[in-house]
């Protein structure tokens, strides 16, 4: 651990993999928290209001943590990443900035007033903050990913003299086609990790037979949405994005898939373990053709493999490119699985009554984090080792003052920050969980319930 | 087009200053102003649904910084990189103290957050001092636009600065005690008695030091960085800043002895405002000057970023700004007025 650039990295990775822990469920509990208030004023019904409340408990909790650990990130652009900050900071600070003009006053004005003004406010109003947060957490969303996908895929900018990267085309940076399907992807990701903690939380109080009435309501809308979620997430959204990985940044797919020779009718490897010294997968259980078909819709379309490529724009470390790839794929495959059969249950009336399935609910909590870090992951390592892809290596962009003591100082410190908060974090989840919705109902006066609508 | 990023960027910065200043001097006399548990809730619920929207000005303005002035945000950042670091840190205690202590009904858990809240807001002020400090005296800057700086060299000013320095640990001690008056005086503002009573007494205590620390650090400005003099030569209407500044303190003191809320409270956001101003008047057009070769130094010339991409930013930063203004005028106004305090023991 004497390199600057080695510490620069792993401060950057792991500050941003954790950060992402919670803006994950930020953005996917924003619209159900929405759907739970609609329903709220629709039906008439306290209940849902008490749901409702519930989770804003625990999106405000989440939300701390969110804001505590994405401060970092923006420092970290300057404080480890001066050189890239200074050549491209022209480009990616107008998205990083639009990000804090227009997504994060709304969503911090707004969530105050969600929060704490619920007594002030009528439920309309109430109702009308709640999409303000969500709308917030998406936009803030959605200036990241084009900054990220501009790293990915630059557009809309010319070299200075200089070396530095300046904007000369504001609408193709902010609508760069890479950060469409990204976001698509990415959104439904986090409405993934949403709805899959709504579900496995409302297991827990059916199996457990506490607050069984919010139980089947979190169940209800959580498997509802996860099954919508699932799908759109392999189909369209992740279909596209690996085609633009395809034409844009072939030799990433190649890592991607551990495809060292390429060849027409290129198989799917489904699992094995890439050698790299032996330019070969160990173990392979493959589907013929099928990886040609995928990317171009022809089953002996010719895929471009490693060999093709000069071995210095490998991505530097393939096998994790792989098994991060992999895990996220197989992950979401079972995950559009399980949520099928959970909407086919609970269509036959037979979900809440099925402990198996329930059991199966509760204990998928972990993995949509899982399927979302391997996924940035995948993006990330993928990009390597390029830092804006074809333009400025990663070993280019660190602070070249900052030594790798001082890094490791710092990084050292994140580390144990970070698990403390994460102590705190599980130890107040848990708190709310076991009070639960009905607790925080008793607390307030309760609204017009219409008698007829039980 | 540079100028007028300078200016945005200064103003962001000053009502960040502003805006969070006061939440931070609220949590820096917390502890003394809240006595009983249910004040200190009461104290708490002040700033509570107001502190996260201020402290974004931070983040805007420091996005903000980084499009418009890519090297000074590069150079900066870098160079500042372990009290950067630090008060990174000092934000997230401070953040989780403020939001987890009403979670737990704890004696035990409360005490705990309340201290690290109370003494994360205090050094920050003291960190923000320092860093606008450095910013004045100036930093030892290399051809290539880098430095690094570390915590303390000798603690004089000179070529081998430091972080801290005599005059950097002046700086932040006003800042400290500029805040502190500026919290309490928000904390009169939104409070009953006896909280508000304290407060005052706080104010009362802290004025004539904030006087004693402001002359100083004049005086101690012109001794580390005489050039700053320049600009009140070339442009004396900057001169009305140090009026600008006795006026505000004065309107302090009288607020606060014939109990004029608002009056006091204006005064030290004016206070804080003219400090700002006269000091990003001082510099201009260096943005961060170098100790070590004046050609070093950074301006908002040679940082800033080609002109289309500030002239495109100059549409979306006046369209942010119209919204980011209206949803703090409707947030302000409904948490306006005093917060009461709660029958003892009540707990979350
Ligand atoms: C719940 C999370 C989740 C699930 C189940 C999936 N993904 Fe995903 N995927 C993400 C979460 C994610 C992500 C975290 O959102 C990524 C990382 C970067 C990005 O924009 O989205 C991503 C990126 C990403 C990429 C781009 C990699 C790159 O940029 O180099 C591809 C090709 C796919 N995904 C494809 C898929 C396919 C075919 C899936 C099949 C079901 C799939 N993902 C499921
Ligand atoms: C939350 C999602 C993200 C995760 C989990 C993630 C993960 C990672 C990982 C693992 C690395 C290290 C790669 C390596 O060194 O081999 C990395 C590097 C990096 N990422 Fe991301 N990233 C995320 C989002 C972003 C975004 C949104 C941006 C830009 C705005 C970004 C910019 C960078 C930069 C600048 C580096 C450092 C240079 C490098 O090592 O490539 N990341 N990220
Ligand atoms: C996929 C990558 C990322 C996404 C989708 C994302 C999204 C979000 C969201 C929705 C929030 C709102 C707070 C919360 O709910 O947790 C947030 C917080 C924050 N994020 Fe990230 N983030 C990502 C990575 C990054 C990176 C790389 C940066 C660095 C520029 C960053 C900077 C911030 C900041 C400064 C905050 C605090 C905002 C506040 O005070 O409200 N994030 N992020």
């Amino acid at each position: 651990m004497d390199s600057a650039l080695l510490v620069d990295r792993l401060h950057f990775a792991f500050t941003v993999t954790f950060h992402y822990l919670f803006p994950q469920l930020t953005m996917g509990l924003a619209p159900l928290i929405v759907v739970l208030k609609s329903l709220a004023i629709w039906k008439k019904d306290e209940n849902y209001n008490a749901a409702a409340r519930f989770w804003a408990k625990i999106f405000g909790i989440n939300f701390v943590l969110g804001v505590v650990t994405g401060i970092p990130m923006e420092f970290q652009f300057g404080t480890n990443w001066s050189h890239f900050s200074r050549l491209a900071g022209g480009v990616i600070g107008q998205t990083l900035a639009m990000e804090g003009m227009f997504a994060f006053f709304l969503e911090s004005a707004f969530l105050g007033l969600f929060l704490y003004g619920e007594k002030r406010l009528c439920q309309r109003a109430h109702w009308a903050t709640a999409v303000a947060v969500f709308l917030g957490s998406w936009l803030s969303g959605y200036f990241i990913i084009a900054t990220d996908a501009w790293m990915q895929h630059p557009v809309g900018y010319m070299r200075a003299a200089d070396g530095s990267f300046q904007l000369t085309s504001f609408w193709q940076l902010v609508l760069n086609p890479w950060a469409g399907w990204q976001y698509a992807h990415n959104m439904s990701g986090a409405v993934v990790t949403g709805s899959f903690v709504m579900a496995s939380i409302g297991a827990f109080y059916l199996l457990s037979r506490k607050h069984v009435e919010h139980g089947r309501m979190f169940v209800r809308v959580g498997v509802i949405a996860a099954c919508i979620a699932c799908i759109f997430q392999l189909f369209p959204t992740g279909d596209q994005q690996g085609r633009m990985v395809a034409n844009h940044q072939p030799v990433t797919l190649a890592g991607m898939e551990a495809l060292f020779q390429g060849q027409p009718g290129a198989p799917l490897v489904i699992i094995g373990q890439p050698n790299v010294q032996e330019r070969r997968i160990d173990n392979p259980i493959i589907l013929p053709k099928m990886l040609s078909f995928l990317t171009y819709r022809r089953w002996n379309a010719n895929v471009q493999g490693l060999d093709q490529f000069p071995q210095e724009v490998w991505p530097e470390n393939i096998p994790l490119l792989y098994y991060s790839y992999h895990i996220m794929v197989g992950l979401g495959t079972i995950f559009i699985a399980v949520m099928v059969i959970s909407v086919l249950l609970l269509w036959r009336r037979k979900l809440y009554d099925s402990r198996a399935m329930l059991w199966v609910l509760l204990l998928s909590l972990p993995f949509p984090y899982i399927a979302n870090t391997a996924g940035w992951m995948t993006a990330e390592i993928g990009r390597q080792p390029w830092l804006i892809y074809g333009l400025m290596m990663t070993r280019e962009g660190y602070s070249p003052r900052v030594s790798a003591g001082n890094g490791l100082f710092t990084l050292l410190g994140f580390m144990g920050m970070y698990t403390v908060l994460g102590i705190l974090f599980l130890f107040l989840v848990r708190r709310e969980i076991e009070q639960g919705p009905v607790w925080l109902a008793e607390k307030v006066e309760p609204l017009r319930r219409v008698a007829a609508a039980d | 087009m540079e100028t007028l990023w300078f200016v945005i960027v200064a103003l962001m910065l000053a009502t960040y200053v502003v805006l969070d200043g006061f939440d931070i001097g609220a949590g820096i006399i917390y502890l003394i102003v809240g006595r009983t548990p249910a004040e200190r809730k009461a104290v708490l619920h002040t700033i509570g649904p107001v502190w996260d929207g201020n402290e974004v000005w931070l983040l805007a303005a420091g996005g903000t910084l980084y499009f418009a002035f890519p090297l000074l945000y590069a150079s900066s950042f870098s160079g500042f990189y372990l009290p950067l670091m630090m008060v990174l840190w000092l934000l997230m205690l401070r953040a989780i103290g403020i939001e987890l202590r009403n979670h737990v009904p704890s004696l035990v858990w409360q005490g705990f957050f309340d201290v690290v809240f109370s003494l994360a807001s205090a050094l920050l002020a003291i960190f923000f001092g320092a860093a606008l400090g450095n910013v004045i005296r100036g930093v030892p800057l290399a051809a290539d636009g880098y430095f690094f700086e570390p915590l303390w060299t000798n603690w004089r000013v000179g070529a081998q600065n430091g972080i801290l320095d005599w005059y950097t640990v002046l700086t932040g001690i006003v800042a400290l005690v500029a805040l502190t008056t500026h919290g309490a005086l928000y904390v009169i503002r939104k409070t009953e008695p006896p909280i508000s009573t304290r407060a005052r007494r706080v104010t009362l205590v802290i004025w004539p030091v904030l006087l004693v620390v402001t002359l100083l650090s004049l005086a101690a400005t012109m001794y580390a960085r005489p050039q700053l003099l320049d600009n009140y030569h070339a442009y004396p209407l900057g001169l009305l800043v140090p009026f600008v500044v006795a006026a505000a303190l004065g309107m302090i003191l009288h607020g606060a002895l014939a109990q004029k809320e608002r009056l006091a409270f204006a005064g030290s956001t004016l206070y804080l405002a003219a400090m700002l101003v006269g000091a990003a008047f001082a510099l201009y057009p260096n943005v961060l000057p170098a100790s070590t070769d004046a050609a070093y130094s950074l301006t908002i010339y040679n940082t800033a970023a080609a002109h289309y991409g500030l002239t495109i930013g100059i549409i979306w930063w006046i369209l942010g700004m119209i919204l980011a203004l209206g949803y703090f005028f409707f947030v302000y106004r409904m948490f306006r007025g005093k917060v009461k305090l709660e029958a003892e023991g009540e707990g979350y």
